[in-house]
């Protein structure tokens, strides 16, 4: 086999999962349909969230039909750093990064900058659906700015990094810090072009790069070596990520989690399809995990056990602390 | 995985149903399961419109003359309400439809199948000498100059009849020319020129046999007599295969004939099967027939593009689910790929491509207008059939033909396709949508490669019970967890 390929087999004896089995053996297994709505719309997901008090960036303005517009000025007028995006996008479309005023004009995090009369046609576009899966009518959301704690000032490039928690049965089974670059324009999402920096479940240590399907040692931007990074409140995090299973109803899916400088962890966004590239973040197949997770017989358990159990049995680095009691896995699986 | 059983035996249900009702139908009916083995079967149909006054009416369709090329294996008039028959008025057959009384539109068939026989000979009748005919001045002058310039340089009557052609169709036509088709109509025209310079000759309505079309009209050829024979000639020119053209009417003046109707119309629709004889005699049996050869030739003839759409799906299915390519939009490349059936493959991926780089160029300045998402499509559909009037425009004064089959492409399609791309370019950049492009007219060309097939199209319409398969292996695909081949690539870095 060439570099450029490799053989389904060893795929296999990784334990990868590509996009089918993701699609029918998880998503379409765990994934009941009408829990969709909660998290493809992202105004519903607050609204849960909150209700469940769990941490999320502060709701500033909703513009839900075309005449409301005009009044979007006076919203925005004394804002100099907010997001506006679809509450229905997926895949990170639409959303527009404010960090910045200049007089009148918005300044993006790449630096570009944008008059009242772009923003407002940003807005007609999500309202007509433009950003939204199906090309359905939208609702915008603006909310305000997450400030990039100090530790991820360092390590990103324009705009907040975010860490996507995959959560199976309320179990954290794999995560990645995702840093924005310049050629993602300040969004954390990777096929835009951001870099995914897979974290140990076990330690919130970093494991491996990957850009554009690449793995990369240092930050193409910053320059700043991925190898030896330590997620601070690692354990918050995945508490904050366990606990939407409960929330959302559903079996399979994507945390997305910033770090607010005063406010800690937040959670973004959910996402009922999460993409495939956190394993290779992760230098691992999920499919062990989540056969394992599978085939536990626990039920019942508090979100607080749950994430115990994840830290101990879905580690990276052995040479770290003992796991518990290792689980004998399902299937085909050593 | 659940249910994989239940799965599994609706597949196999679907496969031993497809398969085995075909190998019913082809041990039984003897329908070949190759393309090409059998006789080519033309089944005509001719459909008459016309607004009947309130009273007695009917009305005469002239029928085909026995003919050398075609034999005549079966016909039929159906008409509800209407007496019918057939019968013969100076030498030429023809379709007498009878009512007492009937009011409003009335809608009349005549059906005829032919076997494409080049062996099969019928022995003309020599022509009458023929007349000299008169001409009004100017006329005369014009004709008789005319003439004067082609005899010299023709040696018979084949000759003077191509020469004669090249004047009527010339790109700058002398003044004698202009003059005479102020007057005449081509057909007329060429005959009295020809019966001034002593050649029998007639003009006559043929029908062009071409699978699938609907809705035609005959067209006016001219017959001329040499050698013992009359030979066929386009007077616009074009010389299309013998084989294809249908002798229908030869003498009387006209068509059709209507008494007690107004606004009446004949059209003609037809399409080409390859059955073989006994299937054609069984035809007229009285019986319950639930095959697609029951239905009227002119919705056959939509039938055998709507048979191959499932192949096409199945091909859009393999090719995302298997190799995993992007396409934009799911289901448009069996869409495009529909529209190259019509266009052939090269004239139609330069003119799709010709259309949405135009398409995209003139979105970019739209987006500067800040329309709402339903007027900018609209306003897309708009420039896309500005585009597709002016390429064809262009193409047909540059001489290029293939230019003109632009119009197959699906326009709503082809403008939401600009929209998606435009927008992809804004937010991904170019280079995604050269991936999507790309992978959709990838797909749309495989997909067409194989919807062109001879023996995908025999088998989709002459067995639709295959479409069974078809959707088992779709089903099956729907049910694969294996990678996809592109993750094969995406995954290399495992490879370490």
């Amino acid at each position: 086999m060439s570099d450029r390929w490799i053989s389904p087999l060893k795929l296999r004896q990784l334990g990868i999962m590509g996009m089918n089995r993701r699609n029918i053996g998880y998503i379409g297994r765990y994934n009941p349909r009408n829990r969709y709505p909660l998290v493809d719309n992202k105004l519903k997901t607050k609204v849960v969230a909150q209700r469940a008090r769990l941490r999320v960036p502060d709701l500033l303005h909703v513009v839900e039909t075309q005449h409301e517009i005009e009044g979007i000025q006076a919203q925005i007028r004394d804002l100099s750093e907010f997001v506006i995006k679809p509450a229905q996008g997926s895949g990170g479309k639409g959303i527009l990064v404010i960090i910045d005023r200049d007089g009148d004009l918005y300044v993006k995090s790449s630096g570009a900058r944008l008059t009242l009369q772009d923003i407002k046609r940003h807005v007609t576009n999500i309202l007509s659906g433009l950003h939204s899966l199906g090309g359905r009518p939208d609702v915008v959301i603006i909310e305000s700015l997450v400030k990039i704690s100090p530790y991820f000032s360092a390590i990103s490039y324009e705009g907040v990094p975010d860490i996507r928690v995959i959560v199976f049965k309320g179990y954290p089974v794999m995560g990645m810090l995702r840093l924005a670059t310049h050629a993602s324009d300040g969004k954390a999402n990777l096929h835009q072009g951001a870099v995914g920096v897979g974290v140990d479940i076990a330690t919130g240590r970093s494991v491996a790069a990957v850009q554009n399907n690449r793995l990369v040692t240092h930050h193409p931007d910053t320059g700043t070596s991925l190898q030896d990074l330590v997620v601070p409140d690692w354990r918050t995090m995945l508490l904050l990520a366990a606990r939407c299973y409960e929330v959302t109803g559903l079996g399979y899916l994507g945390c997305d989690i910033v770090v607010d400088a005063t406010r800690g962890p937040l959670l973004l966004e959910l996402n009922a399809r999460p993409g495939l590239s956190i394993q290779i973040a992760n230098n691992q197949g999920l499919l062990p995990r989540l056969r394992h997770v599978e085939g536990l017989e626990d039920y019942y358990l508090t979100v607080e056990d749950r994430v115990e159990y994840a830290m101990a049995n879905f580690r990276h680095f052995p040479d770290q602390a003992p796991a518990a009691e290792p689980v004998p896995l399902t299937e085909e699986y050593p | 995985m659940p249910q994989r059983g239940p799965l599994i035996f609706i597949v196999v249900l679907l496969l031993v149903a497809g398969i085995g009702t075909a190998w019913y139908r082809h041990t039984t009916y003897r329908i070949p399961l190759l393309p090409g083995v059998q006789q080519t079967v033309w089944q005509v149909e001719a459909r008459v419109e016309y607004l009947a006054q309130g009273g007695a009416t009917q009305a005469f369709l002239t029928l085909p003359p026995d003919q050398s090329g075609f034999r005549v294996v079966g016909e039929a008039g159906a008409s509800p309400g209407f007496g019918f028959d057939l019968n013969t008025r100076d030498t030429q057959r023809q379709a007498h439809w009878t009512k007492r009384f009937a009011q409003g539109e009335q809608i009349l068939f005549y059906k005829l199948d032919l076997v494409r026989d080049p062996g099969y000979e019928v022995l003309p009748d020599p022509p009458p000498p023929p007349d000299t005919p008169v001409w009004e001045e100017p006329y005369q002058t014009a004709a008789l100059q005319l003439l004067q310039s082609v005899m010299p340089i023709s040696a018979d009557a084949r000759s003077l009849a191509r020469q004669l052609t090249q004047e009527l169709t010339a790109a700058r036509q002398s003044q004698n020319v202009a003059l005479l088709l102020e007057r005449y109509r081509p057909a007329t025209l060429m005959t009295t020129l020809l019966n001034a310079a002593g050649i029998p000759a007639r003009s006559v309505q043929v029908l062009e046999l071409e699978d699938g079309r609907r809705r035609q009209d005959l067209r006016e050829f001219v017959q001329f007599w040499q050698d013992d024979a009359w030979h066929l000639v386009d007077p616009g020119g074009t010389s299309p295969d013998p084989a294809r053209l249908l002798l229908w009417q030869t003498t009387t003046p006209s068509v059709l004939e209507v008494l007690g109707g107004s606004r009446s119309r004949v059209t003609f629709s037809m399409i080409s099967q390859i059955r073989p004889a006994a299937a054609l005699t069984n035809e007229q049996a009285p019986g319950f027939d639930l095959s697609l050869y029951s239905l009227p030739i002119a919705e056959q003839g939509m039938f055998k593009l709507i048979m191959l759409l499932p192949v096409g799906a199945l091909v859009v299915a393999l090719m995302r689910i298997l190799v995993g390519l992007k396409t934009s939009g799911t289901f448009m490349p069996v869409l495009i790929a529909l529209a190259f059936l019509q266009t052939n493959l090269l004239p139609g991926l330069t003119s799709f491509i010709l259309v949405v780089a135009i398409g995209l160029l003139i979105r970019s300045y739209l987006s500067a207008l800040n329309l709402l998402l339903v007027a900018r499509i609209a306003t897309l559909v708009v420039l896309v059939i500005g585009i597709i009037s002016i390429v064809s425009v262009i193409s047909y004064r540059l001489g290029l033909m293939a230019g003109l089959t632009i119009t197959f492409f699906p326009m709503i399609i082809l403008a939401w396709t600009i929209e998606r791309m435009s927008i992809t370019w804004e937010e991904e950049g170019p280079k995604e949508v050269v991936v999507q492009g790309g992978g959709s007219l990838l797909v749309a060309t495989l997909a067409f490669l194989v919807m062109d097939q001879a023996i995908v199209r025999h088998l989709a319409f002459n067995f639709p019970e295959l479409h069974l398969c078809v959707l088992a292996c779709i089903l099956m695909l729907g049910r694969y967890t294996g990678y996809r081949l592109m993750e094969l690539r995406r995954f290399a870095v495992f490879n370490r």
